[in-house]
């Protein structure tokens, strides 16, 4: 405060604030060009061996996977474990855990977009292509699940020889429609985004086209080129195209936001809306929201990591990207964790002796290992990531990831089979195990999802070219770098 | 029959381009555009363009959806197939929520996209601009300004002495060879 004399005293020295300059999103200050060739060469080369021999197993994986599906519909579901009283099992615990990975690529192109975190836009293709093909995964087992698979379609309000209708008071209907619809709007969304990326690919195309006139090679090229660009739309990067599709992808932006939360909270409704002590609970549309949030952050980051390396994407997946994904993942792993601490307590403090005993089993009955598996990799191991070195270190992001995998897997299983092992009378009491159709049946439809990642990334930008771009110095017309006139004060 | 389509102008900043845009809006031209690779920040009002229009499509999507839903389900549970379940009553708008609310966002989600189908003239694939070769790099690293021929103010020499005014890398012609 001023002084007694009057005299107002300086107490603190004028000092210009210093300009905290934010770690660039495309290291080594790269052109633009340099984006689009380091994209497109990954879609326009060859592809290294490893990918060969990947997709050689995934393949193989997948049809194994088809092959005990289609087992499974000739002989019955008595090939699977399920029985009186967990008539709930893998494939149920499957269905939710592919479902969740599939929503973190939603929060990465939806909410990260609302939010404008800017350091989506090289993480966001990727992300949403392991969305779609997570879904696709999951919507396999309940329609498989439902015994007379060729009556599955009884699920949709097509009208039937019977003359009656879907019971649309049941969850299990609106899982139904959540998931059809998160697929579809995700496969939307996602193919929107590539519109101006498949037309730089069909405009590269056509001017190496040029260079060749008959041929295999000149077949290939003018079949790529009406491929590719038939799905461009004819985009030619006008800027009144740009206007209406920059507000259509805010659109689908805010339309996904409150989809990726209905969808993960319906299929909680498919066990809260029951009244099985251990599935009848409040707390589960947040919990699983956070849950598969968590859960596809580390499928995500299971898939980037060595996809970065690979294809030497490291200048554009920065470690400043893993770094952040990490923290989100040490945000949801702690809401999860809080979710299983709540989850007792309200056990314990609501004074039903049923729900109380279905929560002491789960930690202590017969499925312990299931649950402690679950409270390591989904409570412990993220909170590793509060150290930066853990953050910053990508083969140890990797292991970390695939523990979340893990144990948002068993969170599933101690979630579907603990709370129906026991019934209320003792007699109806059982023990659950996977049979070998079961386990292999859930491996191979990591070929099918790894089959068709292979493909995307053999096919298509894995990067979002236009958004990375779009998030660049060189792109902002008020910077030095994209051409505007040095400021006045003229630093360098 | 070819004839001249309009004539494009290439720059090689964000920075240019801008500047020319708001020359070549000064000028009075109507059939004009400008081609990035990717949404320049702050081009729509140095073309003076106004609020995309896409919402509209959104919302009567998603209205249509919500409607749909609701009546759809109204209609098979309360009406022609009508049997109580676990004592609950036969139509209730919050069962009845969750199915409407994903038509909701599945019709809402298919007019944004359509909307911008429609409002961009979109599919086009045979455009007189995808048949130039320096315009390929306009989904690269290059920026483009096209003034159609057929715009009321387009004239040979005058309109090539404005772009040329406003600093470009390249001027040229393109012909419609449909």
């Amino acid at each position: 405060m001023s002084a007694a004399a009057g005299q107002p005293v300086q107490v603190v020295e004028t000092h210009t604030p210093k300009e905290l300059v934010r770690q660039p999103l495309v290291l080594n200050n790269r052109p633009l060009g340099w984006i689009t060739e380091q994209v497109c060469s990954i879609v326009e080369g060859k592809m290294p061996k490893w990918w060969n021999v990947a997709f050689v197993v995934s393949f193989l994986m997948m049809l194994m996977c088809f092959g005990y599906i289609g087992y499974l519909i000739t002989t019955g579901v008595g090939v699977w474990g399920l029985n009186h009283p967990v008539a709930w099992g893998w494939a149920i615990v499957n269905f939710v855990f592919w479902i969740g990975i599939g929503h973190a690529g939603t929060l990465i192109s939806a909410i990260l977009f609302l939010l404008r975190q800017k350091w989506r836009c090289s993480i966001n293709r990727t992300a949403e292509a392991m969305t779609i093909f997570a879904v696709i995964c999951a919507g396999i087992f309940p329609g498989i699940h439902v015994g007379r698979i060729w009556l599955a379609w009884w699920l949709f309000p097509i009208p039937n020889a019977h003359g009656i209708w879907p019971q649309f008071r049941s969850p299990l209907l609106w899982d139904v429609f959540a998931v059809s619809t998160y697929f579809t709007v995700s496969l939307l969304f996602w193919y929107m985004g590539l519109i101006p990326d498949l037309a730089t690919i069909r405009d590269r195309l056509r001017i190496a086209g040029k260079k060749l006139n008959s041929g295999l090679d000149w077949m290939i090229n003018r079949f790529k080129q009406f491929t590719y660009g038939f799905f461009a739309m004819g985009w030619t990067g006008s800027n009144r195209h740009w206007r209406n599709y920059e507000k259509a992808y805010l659109l689908l932006a805010g339309l996904s936001t409150p989809l990726v939360l209905s969808v993960h909270s319906i299929v909680s409704f498919d066990f809260a809306v029951s009244q099985v002590p251990g599935w009848h609970t409040t707390i589960f549309p947040p919990y699983f929201v956070a849950g598969a949030v968590f859960s596809g952050f580390g499928m995500v980051l299971t898939l980037m990591i060595p996809m970065r390396a690979l294809f030497k994407l490291e200048e554009i997946i920065t470690i400043r990207h893993l770094e952040l994904m990490c923290k989100v993942i040490i945000a949801t792993g702690s809401i999860v964790g809080y979710a299983y601490g709540m989850e007792f307590f309200i056990a314990w403090y609501g004074g039903n002796p049923y729900e109380l005993y279905a929560f002491k089993n789960r930690a202590f009955g017969p499925y312990w290992w299931a649950y402690w598996t679950m409270i390591s990799c989904n409570v412990i191991s993220p909170q590793l990531f509060w150290f930066q070195w853990c953050r910053t270190s990508p083969w140890f992001i990797f292991i970390v990831s695939i523990f979340v995998n893990i144990g948002m897997w068993f969170e599933r299983f101690v979630i579907v089979v603990t709370s129906l092992h026991r019934d209320y009378l003792p007699s109806s009491w059982g023990y659950y195990s996977p049979t070998r159709v079961d386990i292999l049946t859930f491996v191979g439809t990591f070929g099918l999802f790894m089959t068709l990642f292979l493909l995307f990334i053999r096919y298509l930008p894995t990067i979002a070219i236009s958004e990375a771009k779009g998030v660049t110095p060189q792109a902002d017309p008020h910077h030095e770098l994209g051409g505007a006139k040095p400021k006045q004060e003229g630093a360098h | 029959m070819s004839q001249p389509y309009a004539i494009i102008a290439e720059y090689d900043t964000p920075a240019d381009i801008m500047a020319a845009a708001e020359k070549v809006r000064a000028a009075g031209y109507e059939k004009w555009d400008v081609h990035t690779p990717f949404p320049v920040h702050g081009m729509d009002d140095a073309m003076g363009l106004d609020n995309a229009k896409v919402g509209w499509f959104t919302f009567f999507g998603g209205i249509t959806g919500l409607t749909a839903g609701m009546l759809m389900i109204y209609f098979m549970n309360k009406v022609d197939y009508d049997i109580v379940v676990g004592g609950k009553p036969l139509f209730s708008g919050f069962y009845a929520f969750p199915v409407a609310y994903e038509m909701t966002i599945l019709l809402g989600a298919f007019g944004s996209l359509g909307g911008m189908f429609i409002l961009n003239r979109l599919p086009r694939h045979h455009h007189p601009l995808l048949t130039n070769d320096r315009f390929a790099a306009v989904t690269d690293d290059k920026f483009f300004v096209v003034i159609e021929c057929e715009d009321p103010a387009y004239d040979d020499v005058a309109t090539r002495a404005l772009l040329e005014g406003t600093d470009p890398q390249h001027i040229e012609m393109v012909e419609d060879t449909q």
